[in-house]
């Protein structure tokens, strides 16, 4: 990434909350939205332009389940493991995703595709077992329906959508 | 009030199809000339659940279910058009429920401030800004019996006139909208389907403590319920309702958003102050309690988003008919989100004083088909469990309490004989591990050390020594833990220890699952007398754990055997036994 831009971006972000008390947490919030996770030049540039320690900005962002700090993969999969996910077989669900992906929860495959992530409660309870892609929300998932959802993001199917 | 539909997809399972429903439905507004009259809107949460698609047609407010594709054009002719009720597509509404908090939810618009104002909606802000005194309000509130929905129960009014009398030049009001409960979504409901009314709450709030800025701490996760508050708030600064000199008064006031950032910790007042300092999430000891000395030093007051909810009717309808529901020690109604191994899952708003047996067959229709229910959990991670045996308990703080549970904030669960309890102890507890900050070594090494203790048990190693010892790491971390987290996090092992003893001492002594969930306890056994040696177990398993032929059968190498249920499941003639 070319630094000229990186600076320009966040100081436009930081610029947004200047003079709030307590705005990192924010600042952050903004820059995972605009680079998908917080890396670390950009860190870097922050820490100069908010004028807090680089540690400071690291402390906050390793807290936080919420932040990464390496890329996501391009299809982001949450798999719910919420009191009633679990109750209904979640675990199972991510069982079949991590078999089939060849992942573990917090990496992303091989191919940048996709990257598995547990979550705590989508807030869709009723909806038991839920799995999130993006920002398509499925419930009352199948361990056997795990193989055909998947296959719906995988690069030759969004080819066929495209064309 | 203009023709409004509402329609969304409340079907449990299958893709949701809100999307196409809304498309076909406008298609038959459109073959009517109807679209530009009729608003057609695809609503979050239309107040019924599990039951089809929903459609919902205002102002008459009529309520259909389980509406098909076919049914668009009676709809639209009968009762868009025609103001006329289908009267065996309508909906009613079971009568154990009453709607307080949930009041608007599924029937305004939730972007709209003129829906909500149509509704009574800033009469209570406008009521208190013209009438009362900020301690007369705080007073009203007092008077109602109101107490805190997001755990802890603490009276609201007498919090509001704790913090309204702490010495303080610049005082603030904060929504804890974290809603950490893993399984319970109540909060959410409200903040996306009546964003208004918490806003209200609020600004109430604010005049009654006498605070100029209010927070709300919203979790990332819910970025709906982000925007729907965003946009309120922006609706209120354009309507004179937040800023400068209020609705005309002289009272000033403004609200900004915060987001929480996924650490279940933060739901805690103190790590949630600490939070939108921008700081890690770390809780501080209390005394100093926050109504003294919380954000930034200055006296703060921190209520749950249902607490606000319930703000303005009390102050339109009066402390004493909000007293008038409920129970002696417990008043108004309580919104659980009702989930797990239940027919009707949903939000559901009762009295203070329902039995769960209301609750869990009345309301919600009992176990999923051919099973029967085993007991509930509520309180989430800081609660416990009740079985069905004490079903004729009252849902109030202090009769929750009693059973070792505890209110918390709503969230419900309903386990059946599938169920193992020491494991659902041990799901608990790894999450409150997980979510552990760290800071103090009871809950840091104690979590750690008595969910080691669980896997042993669940795995089969382990000894009644383990069990006494469970309880031994329980108490001390209940007295000694910094924070809620960690004081409370032994309660769902303790409460299912309490209850379901037995249970854990089949795993310890017979090395027995009696629920059959614990992986390690399971054994998969063909039984020849059954068994037709179709091979379909010898193909399905994965490990190649099953070996023999179509001649002399086939068996099952336990040491291989990776317990996956595979053979079990494809087994057409039921050969294949799981204990
Ligand atoms: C670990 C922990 C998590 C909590 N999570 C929440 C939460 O998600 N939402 C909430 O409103 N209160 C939560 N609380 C309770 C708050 O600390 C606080 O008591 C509450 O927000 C006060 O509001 P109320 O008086 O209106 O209930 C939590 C407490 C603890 C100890
Ligand atoms: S009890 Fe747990 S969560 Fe609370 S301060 Fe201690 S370590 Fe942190
Ligand atoms: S349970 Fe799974 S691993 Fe074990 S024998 Fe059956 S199919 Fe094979
Ligand atoms: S438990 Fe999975 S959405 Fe709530």
């Amino acid at each position: 990434m070319d630094k000229a831009v990186i600076e320009q971006e966040v100081r436009e972000i930081a610029d947004s909350w200047k003079g709030k008390e307590g705005n990192l947490i924010m600042v952050l919030h903004q820059i995972q939205n605009r680079y998908g996770y917080v890396p670390r030049e950009v860190s870097l540039v922050l820490s100069e332009i908010l004028d807090v320690p680089l540690a400071r900005i690291y402390e906050v962002i390793t807290f936080y389940h919420f932040f990464r700090l390496t890329p996501p993969g391009k299809h982001t999969i949450s798999v719910c493991m919420g009191t009633a996910c679990y109750l209904k077989g979640g675990a199972e669900i991510l069982g079949e995703l991590e078999h089939l992906l060849c992942v573990k929860p917090g990496e992303t495959t091989k191919d940048g595709q996709f990257h598995l992530e547990v979550v705590r409660c989508l807030g869709c309870c009723g909806l038991a077992p839920v799995v999130k892609i993006g920002e398509k929300v499925y419930g009352g998932v199948k361990k056997k329906d795990v193989g055909d959802i998947i296959t719906q993001y995988s690069e030759d199917s969004e080819a066929k959508t495209a064309a | 009030m203009a023709k409004t539909v509402f329609v969304k997809d409340t079907a449990i399972t299958g893709k949701d199809r809100t999307r196409d429903f809304y498309g076909f439905f406008l298609g038959g507004l459109r073959e009517k000339g109807l679209e530009n009259d009729v608003q057609l809107v695809r609503v979050a949460d239309i107040g019924v659940y599990g039951q089809g698609m929903v459609v919902r047609v205002l102002p008459e407010d009529f309520l259909y279910v389980n509406v098909q594709d076919s049914d668009i054009p009676a709809v639209i002719t009968e009762s868009v058009i025609g103001g006329k009720p289908i009267k065996d597509k309508l909906f009613t509404q079971a009568s154990k429920q009453a709607r307080i908090v949930l009041r608007n939810c599924g029937v305004i618009d939730p972007e709209s401030i003129e829906d909500y104002i149509a509704r009574d909606g800033y009469q209570a802000l406008a009521k208190v800004l013209g009438e009362y005194t900020p301690e007369k309000t705080a007073q009203e509130i007092k008077a109602s019996g109101l107490r805190g929905r997001g755990g802890a129960g603490f009276p609201t009014g007498m919090k509001w006139e704790i913090t309204r009398k702490a010495p303080g030049d610049q005082k603030y009001m904060i929504c804890n909208g974290d809603e950490g409960d893993p399984g319970a979504y109540m909060d959410r409901s409200v903040l996306e389907g009546d964003p208004h009314s918490v806003v209200e709450g609020m600004i109430i709030g604010g005049y009654a403590i006498g605070a100029s800025k209010g927070y709300f701490y919203i979790r990332a996760e819910y970025p709906l319920a982000i925007a729907r508050i965003e946009k309120a708030i922006e609706q209120c600064r354009k309507h004179g309702i937040l800023g400068e000199g209020i609705l005309g008064s002289s009272f000033n006031f403004d609200l900004e958003i915060r987001l929480g950032a996924g650490a279940f910790v933060c739901g805690e007042e103190t790590a949630l102050i600490a939070s939108i300092e921008g700081k890690r999430g770390y809780p501080s000891p209390r005394p100093p309690f926050p109504s003294i000395k919380g954000l930034w030093g200055k006296p703060t007051c921190i209520n749950n988003v249902e607490t606000l909810a319930n703000i303005p009717v009390i102050i339109l309808k009066g402390g004493s008919w909000f007293a008038g529901i409920g129970t002696e020690g417990s008043k108004g109604t309580k919104v659980f989100a009702v989930t797990g191994k239940v027919k009707n899952s949903g939000l559901v708003e009762v009295p203070m004083g329902t039995t769960i047996e209301d609750i869990v067959y009345g309301i919600c229709g009992g176990a999923l088909s051919g099973k029967s229910v085993k007991a509930i959990q509520t309180g989430g991670p800081s609660g416990g469990v009740i079985p069905k045996e004490y079903f004729q308990t009252k849902v109030d703080y202090e009769s929750l309490q009693k059973m070792g549970s505890i209110m918390g904030s709503g969230g419900m669960i309903v386990m059946d004989e599938d169920d193992c309890m020491a494991d659902i102890a041990k799901f608990y507890l790894g999450f409150c591990v997980d979510e552990s900050c760290g800071k103090c070594a009871p809950c840091r090494i104690g979590g750690t050390q008595m969910l080691r203790l669980l896997k042993k048990v669940t795995d089969g190693e382990g000894t009644r020594k383990d069990l006494d010892q469970l309880e031994q790491i329980s108490f001390a971390m209940q007295k000694a833990s910094l924070c809620g987290l960690g004081q409370t996090a032994p309660n769902p092992v303790l409460s299912t220890l309490h209850y379901y003893r037995s249970e854990y001492e089949a795993h310890v002594d017979k090395k027995k699952c009696p629920a059959c969930k614990c992986e390690k306890l399971i054994r998969f056994l063909i039984m020849s007398e059954k068994c037709v040696k179709c091979g379909m177990c010898f193909k399905a398993c994965p490990v190649g754990a099953i070996s023999g032929n179509r001649e002399s059968g086939y068996l099952i190498d336990q040491t291989k055997c990776v317990r996956c249920g595979q053979c079990f499941e494809v087994c057409k003639p039921r050969a294949i036994s799981r204990s």
